[in-house]
């Protein structure tokens, strides 16, 4: 399928350069820059943009991780070291984001991974009628803005009788004794986040697994059933082990995803009840533009940013290697 | 599945989860545009109320023309379609570089490239108004288009680079006879060939501009240059209970999105989005 041939498969094959005739160094270097008087007119200002709105920003971030850092123009900017990370783990703020990170994590990205492959099983099979309709309709979602999306579970979930979801918890269904004040509490507050961020992000897990499985060619399904392979049989022969790669990066992606946790936050409970819900970025965020405390704001980013990369690094290596089919 | 017969019985089955689970994405998007249609909706609408509405554009017209909600939407629409386009034509021209030239330290750009997008974007966003600042584009579009446009061409040239290097290398013979250079082939092979990838590129691209919050809220400080998000959140903040002119003021955000994403539906679906994301 040419949808799950990666671009990784085609990668060595650019990058066998021709060796450099054996004639010395100095060939090469010309060589070297004649090649980039080929390659500047269109890599000029890619390559700009990048450095100067992405790399440049995050390298700056990170010095300003040891500083006491002023915006302010001409005002001094004095180093301090580590004192803006040893000020994080003194920080009760920073124990509740790191915990509801790490629980976001923990809890919505098996939900969200099983949740799609089910789904993407299911509108696959042979008689589902209207495959496009069903992933038309899961991917709604996605591409909705998250300040409506926010807007919209503020309002199912409001407090009282005529939230909806406690009218039919409460008063269609009896589930509940009394109407819950979802946003005000804890742990119902994180209920309703966790929620959000799966119905918001569930699509994307289904479109993915729909383009891996509709590009598992049919010959496979037919020499195994040839062999005598019957349903459940091919599904667990066949379907999972050719899943395996994809599975990968829908797992990274999700768990990126997941630890990113951000607009969820910011606009459903803006970390309240008193920053119980709040999460690592909406404490970056708000450190760095309702406090002023863009240093420590940084510590926390560059931390935040070295777990991510550890977390995903062994993988993303091993992704690099897959071979498909 | 390649099973040949499944009794009427798991159809059934099947069928019910995949309802029940479409009704779970689709039943609160309806919710939201039945309270539209509620009037004088104050307080918070009774389910009841909100299930027995008649149709009607009375809050929609209130919206449009209160809080210069039509300026916010042009405005929008500015923002997003310029860093649309120019994020396109970066990503594809920066991408046909990586894809089709060898050079040194080739590999070493890209993985920088690539390094950039495991970290997370907050960390960026105070320096990157820092650089902007110095520019003196504070409260100006361009500096929102240069920060759109610059700061998503690593991702875009991520996202295109597998894709053209799909598009076999012959290819380019017909144009090399005629004595066509890279531009030409950048023009008339690369291009035309990566529709899908650049449809499905659009899609990302007009949509994250078009809802995005954090950003615009750094750099414009305007009233009068506000984007939609931002008009949204101040909208909400100042009719907290108004909720039938929260979800008009909504859903008019949503539509050109919504558009955008039917219409370029078809060759999101083919090959694009997978294609795209197994690399992205």
């Amino acid at each position: 399928m040419a949808s799950v041939k990666p671009a990784l498969n085609n990668a060595p094959k650019y990058n066998q350069q021709p060796n450099p005739k054996p004639e010395g160094k100095k060939s090469a270097i010309t060589k070297g820059i004649k090649q980039w008087g080929e390659v500047f007119p269109f890599i000029m200002i890619g390559l700009i943009g990048a450095v100067v709105f992405v790399i440049y920003p995050l390298i700056k971030g990170v010095i300003m991780s040891f500083q006491d850092y002023s915006i302010i123009p001409g005002a001094e900017s004095p180093f301090v070291g580590l004192e803006n990370y040893k000020e994080a783990f003194r920080d009760e703020q920073f124990k509740y984001a790191v915990r509801n990170t790490l629980l976001n994590t923990v809890v919505t990205v098996p939900i969200n991974w099983f949740l799609g492959l089910v789904f993407a099983v299911l509108i696959n099979m042979h008689f589902i009628k209207y495959k496009i309709t069903f992933r038309t309709l899961y991917y709604l979602p996605i591409i909705t803005s998250w300040i409506v999306v926010a807007f919209l579970f503020r309002y199912l979930f409001a407090d009282g009788e005529n939230g909806l979801i406690n009218f039919l918890l409460h008063t269609k269904l009896g589930i509940i004794d009394e109407p819950i004040s979802w946003l005000q509490n804890q742990w119902t507050a994180m209920f309703v986040i966790w929620t959000f961020h799966i119905w918001k992000t569930v699509g994307w897990t289904v479109v993915i697994y729909l383009a891996a499985l509709q590009g598992i060619p049919k010959e496979l399904y037919e020499a195994a059933s040839i062999d005598g392979a019957n349903g459940l049989r091919l599904f667990r022969n066949v379907t999972i082990p050719l899943l395996g790669p994809v599975t990968i990066f829908v797992l990274i992606n999700l768990v990126i995803g997941a630890f990113n946790i951000f607009p969820q936050v910011y606009f459903i409970t803006n970390g309240g009840p008193i920053g119980q819900t709040e999460v690592l970025q909406s404490m970056i965020y708000k450190e760095a533009f309702n406090n002023f405390n863009f240093g420590y704001s940084s510590a926390l980013g560059v931390m935040m940013g070295l777990t991510i990369f550890f977390i995903t690094w062994t993988q993303q290596k091993k992704i690099g290697n897959q071979r498909y089919f | 599945m390649y099973t040949t017969k499944t009794s009427l019985f798991w159809k059934f089955v099947v069928y019910a989860v995949l309802i029940a689970g479409a009704a779970i994405f689709i039943v609160p998007f309806i919710y939201m545009l039945l309270t539209t249609f509620v009037d004088n909706a104050y307080t918070l609408p009774r389910p009841s109320e909100v299930f027995s509405v008649t149709p009607n554009l009375d809050n929609y017209e209130t919206v449009w023309n209160r809080n210069n909600f039509f300026r916010y939407f042009l405005n929008s629409l500015l923002i997003a379609g310029v860093s649309m386009i120019g994020s396109l034509f970066l990503g594809a021209l920066t991408a046909y570089a990586f894809a089709r030239f060898h050079f040194p330290f080739k590999e070493f750009l890209f993985r920088m490239f690539l390094f950039t997008m495991m970290i997370p974007v907050v960390l960026a966003i105070v320096p990157q108004f820092t650089v902007i600042s110095n520019l003196g584009l504070v409260n100006t579009y361009a500096g929102l288009w240069l920060l759109y446009i610059g700061g998503g061409v690593v991702g875009s040239t991520f996202f295109l680079r597998g894709f053209f290097e799909t598009i076999p290398k012959e290819l380019e013979d017909s144009i090399r006879i005629d004595g066509g250079g890279d531009w030409r082939i950048f023009w008339n092979i690369y291009l035309p060939l990566s529709k899908p990838a650049l449809g499905t590129m659009a899609i990302f691209s007009f949509s994250g501009t078009w809802d995005e919050y954090f950003v615009a809220l750094t750099i414009i400080k305007d009233e009068a240059l506000r984007t939609l998000p931002i008009a949204l959140m101040m909208f909400q903040g100042q009719h907290a209970s108004n909720w039938a002119w929260i979800f008009a003021a909504s859903i008019i955000a949503l539509l050109p999105v919504v558009l955008i994403y039917i219409i370029f539906q078809k060759h999101f679906v083919k090959s694009g989005l997978s294609e795209g994301s197994m690399k992205g």
